[in-house]
């Protein structure tokens, strides 16, 4: 038997599969990783573009673009947050970066079940299908991301809520698939020597990650088939009429939307603690308080679902309860945030492109960390609850937290994955205009929520006008800046400086950095023994 | 905006939008903080705001400074040997617990504000009214005084008198005395809603099937007024609130006038169930 596995491993180490088969059958980790990649830049691109016809929408008072559809701007809302949380974040940072290097990192050959990789990667593209498409069947689901009954029930006649509900079946089964497939390849494939406490803060981040994932994804699984059933088959899961009630969607949500935050931003943290430690030429300062504060963060994305609904009427108790738990979540984060600018300290910082991104995020996702904190109490809250505040705060943590995570990991590992470097100076070009951008875009809005303007209204009184304005510049300036980086990956890809095998230096001390770039099609073929 | 148009906020900014104590119950351009408070929950709200706003700038000041120097003193030309350093216990737990003690300072004044906002005492409520969120207007019912029951709809932006605000402006005001203390029902009666007053503090969720409470003292006569706050469909951003605030005598006159320009034959809950007419089995 391990004979016969054996001729077959070598007889496939000899076959490298041409076209469009080593693409639509590949069961290799870096081409899988390249297409998710390749997946999130495009779905990004999409994302993106809706993100800035809702600012042109908004720039000024009175119908713009949209022209008075109302609902419309309601679609574009609700597919901007689900591609953006879907399609570009977690392929991103999960399927494509954890594709590529958690194997490469912890020396194994690939990951646990390949073939189930190829599935993962393979369903998000229906996936993504079905939820464009919904946009354009019918009116389309103009419900917002998190898709609250009633309004995604009775509220929406006609498919195209369905189809965005089977989009969002089919993402999470993706991800549920990939969640199993990391977690046995992190807990079981490890080369000898690498514990679970000489990992890279990267593989850690992954691993914490997919165990979110797998835990909160059957939950959202449950709530929106509950939904596909109040809506085609006369259950009444969520409709006082039956003796349902609408909190209970709000609750199965949250209990998933949480973690899922925590789901986008870990993978970033893990990246940010990679390159911090490379470009400052020094291990990451309180190695296992950096792992712990992961786990407990991810602890505690499980518990402290409730905030998100502190205007739904709870008695004081409970809102009391996710108040306490919600602050308790400042603690591990400040852990995280000290022992990246410790780890900075004492060393010798080059700030390249990957470098500045980190450096940007740790200060703007302490931004958004402390406007979290105001959040967190709900007497505050009850007055800042769906407003543009609230957009201001997870945009800070999820656009530039988790976005900021993407472009580090980005910069860092392109020159690893293609075999050629970008172009520095643009890289810097295009961090600055991406800083200035999405600042510009977003800061003003935590003077609109406090004003009292609300979220997801495609028109706003007057005195609204000023800072929208503002915001929307900003906006164009990252559009800007976003285009630039497309031109940054094509000037990489077909003019770029041949990579060497670690282009960055003593800080560079990962396994990835220790073979050639692009590395060889199947690595690890003999596992490295790590001392 | 024009640019004409924002040469005109801009010297509304420079004029009158910062004067200190300047009343205003809407927003108004170029603000930055929250709307007056009318009521002693927004005051409340305001005070610990402001205590959390000194602790948040603090902090990412800190931080800004710290990123700073590091960047300064520890860049490869400054510093071209690195420490090794990786470890320091003293450090760790310091970083552990100091936000903990910056936490309970938050926590304590925050579970007074939350107690405080959310105890409606029967014995000390003086009036009730009813707040019914409908696809894409709220209706009113004041079960205390009689038959009361109204729609309060957007003003359409051609339908606008001089003076009026586009988008926040209604064709019947909700008309509440001040000094009062005043029980709110809400919930609605297709999808969610959410009954927003800034100026009061409030923002409850209007939820069908469920009857959520809370109160307000009004302390101050004037207008008030507040958006829809929970994604309700295609209109959301066109079911404004308008709160006008009135003295006990002008409320009670009003509510004379009301009892005969909104009497409902069959008492205040024939409105029930009607929206549930676009309900597609």
């Amino acid at each position: 038997m391990a004979r016969g596995n054996t001729a077959i491993a070598a007889g496939g180490h000899e076959h490298r599969p041409t076209g469009w088969r080593r693409w639509l059958y590949s069961t290799n980790h870096k081409d899988i990783g390249t297409m998710y990649i390749i997946f999130a830049v495009v779905m990004g691109v999409i994302g993106g573009l809706m993100s800035v016809l809702m600012r042109m929408e908004l720039m000024e008072p009175g119908d713009q673009v949209f022209g008075g559809d109302y609902q419309l701007y309601n679609v574009v809302i609700t597919a901007h947050g689900l591609i953006m949380v879907f399609f570009l974040i977690m392929p991103a940072l999960i399927g494509g970066f954890g594709n590529w290097f958690v194997p490469l990192m912890i020396g194994a050959p690939d990951v646990a079940f390949p073939r189930v990789n190829n599935v993962s990667f393979w369903l998000l593209i229906p996936s993504a299908l079905l939820l464009v498409g919904s946009a354009v069947v019918g009116e389309g689901p103009g419900v917002g991301w998190t898709v609250y009954a009633p309004l995604s029930t009775f509220g929406h006649p006609g498919p195209a809520v369905d189809m965005a509900i089977f989009s969002l079946h089919l993402a999470g089964a993706s991800s549920v698939l990939a969640s199993i497939n990391f977690i046995t390849t992190i807990l079981n494939m490890r080369a000898p020597g690498m514990t679970l406490h000489k990992m890279p803060l990267f593989v850690w981040s992954i691993l914490v990650t997919v165990f979110l994932l797998l835990l909160a994804i059957p939950v959202l699984a449950g709530a929106i088939t509950m939904l596909l059933t109040d809506r085609n088959f006369g259950t009444t899961f969520f409709d006082p009429a039956g003796g349902g009630d609408p909190l209970l969607y709000q609750h199965l949500f949250w209990f998933f939307g949480h973690p899922e935050v925590y789901i986008l931003i870990l993978p970033a943290f893990g990246i940010v603690s990679q390159v911090i430690s490379t470009f400052s030429r020094k291990p990451i300062f309180g190695y296992l308080g950096m792992v712990y504060a992961m786990v407990a963060i991810g602890f505690l994305g499980f518990i402290v679902w409730a905030h998100h609904m502190y205007t739904v009427g709870f008695d004081p108790d409970t809102d009391a309860y996710f108040i306490a738990a919600t602050l308790v979540i400042a603690v591990p984060t400040g852990v995280k945030i000290f022992s990246w600018i410790a780890t900075m300290w004492g060393g010798s910082i080059e700030f390249r492109t990957p470098m500045l991104y980190a450096i940007g995020f740790i200060f703007l996702f302490t931004v958004g960390g402390v406007t979290g904190v105001v959040l967190a109490n709900a007497g505050v809250d009850v007055a800042l609850h769906d407003t543009y505040f609230v957009v201001g705060h997870f945009h800070y943590t999820m656009s530039i937290g988790a976005l900021f995570g993407v472009f580090a990991g980005f910069y860092y590992w392109i020159g690893k994955m293609s075999g050629r470097q970008y172009p520095e100076a643009l890289g810097k070009i295009q961090f600055w205009t991406m800083f200035v951008g999405v600042n510009l875009t977003l800061f003003p809005m935590h003077f609109l929520g406090l004003a009292g303007m609300p979220r997801r209204i495609p028109d706003y009184p007057d005195a609204f006008a000023g800072w929208n304005m503002v915001s929307s510049i900003g906006s164009y300036i990252a559009a800007a800046s976003a285009l630039l980086f497309l031109y940054i990956i094509y000037r990489t890809l077909t003019a770029g400086e041949r990579c060497a095998e670690n282009p960055w230096g003593e800080g560079a001390t990962t396994l990835e950095w220790k073979m050639s770039s692009p590395p060889p099609f199947h690595t690890h073929e003999e596992l490295p023994v790590i001392k | 905006m024009s640019f004409k148009k924002g040469l005109i906020a801009l010297a509304a900014l420079a004029g009158a939008g910062w004067s200190a104590g300047a009343f205003a119950a809407q927003p108004e351009p170029w603000q930055t903080g929250f709307q007056p408070a009318a009521s002693a929950v927004m005051e409340a709200v305001r005070d610990f705001y402001d205590l959390l706003f000194v602790i948040i700038v603090a902090i990412a000041a800190f931080v800004l400074a710290l990123l700073v120097y590091v960047m300064v003193r520890f860049n490869a030309k400054r510093n071209p040997v690195p420490s090794k350093t990786s470890h320091n216990t003293f450090l760790e737990m310091a970083w552990t617990a100091i936000p903990v003690v910056i936490l309970v300072v938050i926590a304590i004044p925050s579970f007074r504000l939350l107690y405080f906002q959310k105890t409606v005492s029967e014995a000390e409520m003086e009036m009730t009214v009813k707040v019914i969120g409908y696809q894409w207007y709220w209706s009113y019912e004041y079960p205390d005084h009689g038959d009361i029951a109204f729609d309060s709809f957007i003003v359409e932006e051609e339908d606008l008198e001089p003076g009026q605000l586009r988008l926040l402006e209604v064709d019947n005001r909700v008309v509440l005395p001040v000094d009062t203390n005043i029980r709110l029902l809400v919930t609605a009666e297709d999808v969610l809603h959410s009954w927003a007053v800034p100026a009061f503090g409030i923002k409850i969720d209007a939820v069908p099937g469920r009857l959520n409470e809370t109160w307000v003292r009004i302390e101050r006569e004037g207008v008030y007024y507040g958006q829809c706050s929970e994604l309700c469909g295609v209109r959301h951003g066109y079911m404004p609130v308008a709160v006008e605030a009135v003295s006990k005598d002008a409320f009670a006159s009003w509510v004379e006038r009301a009892k005969v320009e909104f009497a409902r034959a069959g008492g205040p809950d024939t409105a029930v169930g009607l929206a549930r007419v676009d309900r597609v089995d």
